[in-house]
């Protein structure tokens, strides 16, 4: 998470869905390969990083993390603006936080950009004998919305690394194939070779249309 | 004291009460003790005799209070000598230059500290702490005293873990001679602030953690004389028919005794009546008035229209934790161990604990329904319930365990956590409605603030795109309590709860304060990622009442100096 290591892209994601999914243990998995049983509510907005490395470049991942109550939209468009990709996260054995996925859908597609990459995440995998919601159901959903899918487990680590790579290579490969104009997607790049400049560091907020 | 006159005149500007007692308040706005000035007259022997002997009797006026008691950080009898040249040329630019030099002074010692030998860095750390607490002290508590005490150690300092004996592994109260930024060789030559330094073995561990508030614990050392004379105060003031609010403010602004702080709290919030002879009537309608809201509303937490909210509460309750369990960078770099697992928790897991916290927030979710349930509002109850938990037990709080309490005790302690974290939330409120519409307004005004009090901290965030909201927001809706261990909450809150709307208003100083307190980490940061993952786990897991005492020294600086700014960031 050093900012001396070199990169040749930022990208950031952020991670949606009902309080108590996993988001914060989906994000420290990821980040420090942690995984906590007591941590805490989140409050306001959490942030980590890491780099991955792809084939022949650097992602640097910026990933930011929320609170799932509805009550914190205080800072909703602040915590959307410039994020490239989204991880939506629902717990498997909760079929509530599961029927809410339509709302954070909306909720995601009025204040990010619209090119922005979605993976819909059945978090707590590792709780498969209290599964509520069945696999095939998120996976025909993602489907019929054209978003990811994956099932994870922040907890044993199941897929987590998997989720996050597969986020950030559709993401670079939206930014590769100038899918989209330079103008609407906020892909930071640092002497790429694709040839998209940007600033140095963190993303400039003039480019990304958002609420 | 002879220029009582000009001090009024000096402090006309803000209606509220003037908090703490006007004496020399290191690091804050009042006539500040001028280290040289100070170094010299005690140099120069120059001693007049004791205002008043004995012991203070007790004031009807202020004035009165204030000459009989030197409870301003005294170093002794010069103090009316002292204030009077101070007050002299007093204007706002030679107040204000004193205190920044003062408060440059600690900075750049702590920060030449801070790698070192800890005891070192406390003991610096104490020299501060010494000054503020001179407010404390009795008058003719003087040098023969001090001179006499080798190993006083407070349990306001006192992180090491209790189970050493006295002298070993505790913070001893830095005796240093000099008030920071005077030269060490000239307080050393006088007798009448020598005091002995003593350098006791610290061991490197700091079990931040498995104290979760050391001015609530017990086991902690016999008293110093200081600390001693101050809980006679508030004795005092406590045990009269009417206590006076107003006093009671004044002594808690620097912090209240461990002993005094739960009928303390009861009494500043407003909670309980200053008339003594009341208090049990109130006492008892107040609390069977939250019994009767439990019958009244709590059965209908699983109906339709009330599930939500008690949900998210059961969801929230078991994930508590006071103290932040992420292993901070500076921490481990000094290799200190921290356990992973929170000593709290345990109390936390108690389901009769978990049960109490969840009625407290529906009930109070209910009741309020402009806001409902907020997440962070299940953090505000905490302190007070720790605190009054306190009153009862004798052991250790990790071990705590909740049920050996009296069942009556149980439900008093949590009609009273309610009540007063209801008064704590009714200053607040607009920082949980929809929207969060007081929170926006305090990050905007925080991001004011900064701009004026350090341009460089404020250019550079906005160099880095790093946003205000994106990092304090989590200041305002917790009130500091994710950045702080519980123990200096409990200190801050003893402040706030001083401060005329502590919660609402002077929290913004000491955020700013707060802020500023990390320029040098802060200017460190060259990128955005670095910026944020250093604002949100900023190293305070060590912190005690020291830290504590400067970041609120200079709040109350910056809140002085910018009361009657532009009204823009003013509440």
């Amino acid at each position: 998470m050093g900012s001396d290591e070199s990169y040749n892209f930022v990208f950031k994601v952020v991670l949606i869905g009902e309080s108590g999914v996993g988001k914060s243990n989906l994000l420290s998995r990821f980040t420090k390969n942690e995984f906590s049983h007591e941590s805490r509510t989140t409050i306001g907005v959490e942030f980590s990083t890491r780099s991955v490395q792809m084939d022949n470049y650097t992602i640097k991942a910026q990933i930011w993390d929320t609170a799932g109550l509805e009550r914190y939209r205080a800072i909703t468009s602040a915590y959307y603006r410039g994020a490239v990709g989204a991880l939506l996260v629902y717990d498997i054995s909760k079929h509530l936080t599961y029927e809410s996925v339509d709302r954070w859908l909306k909720e995601l597609f009025d204040h990010a950009d619209p090119h922005i990459v979605v993976m819909l995440v059945g978090n707590k995998r590792d709780l498969d004998t209290l599964r509520t919601v069945p696999t095939e159901e998120g996976k025909d959903f993602a489907e019929k919305r054209g978003i990811l899918f994956m099932e994870t487990s922040a907890l044993d680590s199941t897929n987590v690394e998997n989720a996050f790579n597969e986020v950030l290579k559709a993401i670079h490969k939206k930014v590769a194939s100038r899918e989209v104009t330079r103008g609407s997607i906020c892909a930071v790049t640092i002497g790429s070779p694709i040839g998209l400049k940007g600033e140095a560091q963190g993303e400039r907020r003039s480019c990304c249309k958002s609420s | 004291m002879s220029n009582d006159g000009n001090k009024k005149q000096f402090w006309k500007r803000n209606a509220a009460k003037v908090p703490g007692s006007i004496q020399h308040v290191y690091g804050a706005q009042h006539p500040p003790l001028d280290p040289l000035l100070h170094a010299n007259l005690i140099k120069a022997g120059n001693r007049p005799p004791p205002a008043t002997p004995g012991k203070p009797k007790k004031a009807t006026t202020f004035q009165e209070f204030e000459s009989i008691t030197s409870d301003a950080w005294d170093v002794g009898d010069d103090d009316d000598e002292l204030l009077a040249m101070a007050a002299q040329n007093l204007n706002i630019e030679v107040v204000m230059e004193t205190a920044n030099k003062v408060i440059e002074n600690h900075s750049k010692q702590q920060e030449r500290q801070r790698q070192d030998d800890t005891t070192e860095l406390e003991q610096r750390g104490e020299d501060t702490q010494e000054e503020l607490e001179e407010e404390e002290e009795e008058e003719e508590e003087n040098e023969e005293d001090r001179a006499g005490e080798g190993d006083r150690a407070s349990p306001e300092v006192l992180f090491a873990s209790q189970s050493s004996p006295h002298t070993e592994g505790r913070l001893v109260k830095s005796q240093s001679e000099a008030p920071i930024g005077s030269p060490k060789d000239a307080a050393s030559e006088h007798a009448g602030l020598h005091r002995q330094r003593s350098l006791p073995h610290r061991p490197p561990v700091i079990p931040l953690v498995a104290r979760m508030a050391d001015q609530n614990t017990s086991g902690t050392p016999a008293m110093t004389e200081r600390e001693a004379s101050r809980l006679d105060k508030f004795k005092q003031l406590l045990a009269g028919p009417n206590t006076d609010l107003e006093e009671l403010r004044k002594l808690s602004w620097s912090g209240i005794p461990r002993q005094v702080r739960p009928i303390t709290w009861k009494l500043l919030s407003g909670y309980l009546p200053a008339n003594a002879e009341r208090r049990e009537s109130v006492l008892q309608r107040k609390r069977q008035e939250y019994f009767g809201f439990i019958q009244q509303y709590y059965d209908s937490r699983n109906d339709e229209h009330h599930q939500d909210t008690y949900r998210q509460i059961h969801i929230d309750i078991p994930r508590m934790s006071p103290e932040s369990l992420v292993l901070q960078p500076k921490v481990t770099e000094i290799h200190i161990d921290i356990p992973r697992t929170n000593p709290l928790i345990p109390l936390f897991q108690q389901a009769s604990v978990q049960e109490i916290f969840e009625r407290i927030l529906f009930i109070w979710a209910i009741r309020h329904p402009a806001s409902g349930y907020v997440q962070g509002i299940n953090d505000l109850v905490t302190p007070f319930f720790v605190v009054y938990v306190f009153e009862y037990i004798e052991e250790e709080v990790e071990n705590f365990d909740v049920s050996s309490l009296q069942e009556e005790a149980l439900r008093n302690i949590e009609a009273d956590s309610f009540w007063c974290m209801s008064k704590l939330l009714d200053g607040i409120q607009d920082n949980y409605t929809f929207a969060q519409p007081g929170i926006q307004r305090k990050v905007k005004a925080l991001e004011e603030l900064v701009s004026r009090i350090d341009e460089s901290v404020h250019l550079h965030m906005q160099q880095y795109e790093v946003e205000y909201l994106q990092f304090a927001f989590r200041w305002m809706n917790n009130l500091l309590m994710r950045e702080l261990p519980l123990r200096c909450t409990i200190r801050l809150w003893d402040t706030y709860q001083a401060e005329p709307e502590g919660f609402s208003h002077f929290h913004l100083y000491v955020c700013a304060a707060f802020l500023v307190r990390w320029r040098k980490e802060i200017l460190e940061e060259r990128d955005f990622q670095g910026l944020m993952i250093l604002l949100q786990n900023l190293p305070t897991m060590h912190w005690g009442n020291e830290e504590v005492s400067v970041l609120l020294a200079e709040a109350y600086r910056l809140k002085f100096a910018f009361a009657d700014a532009p009204n823009h960031y003013k509440r």
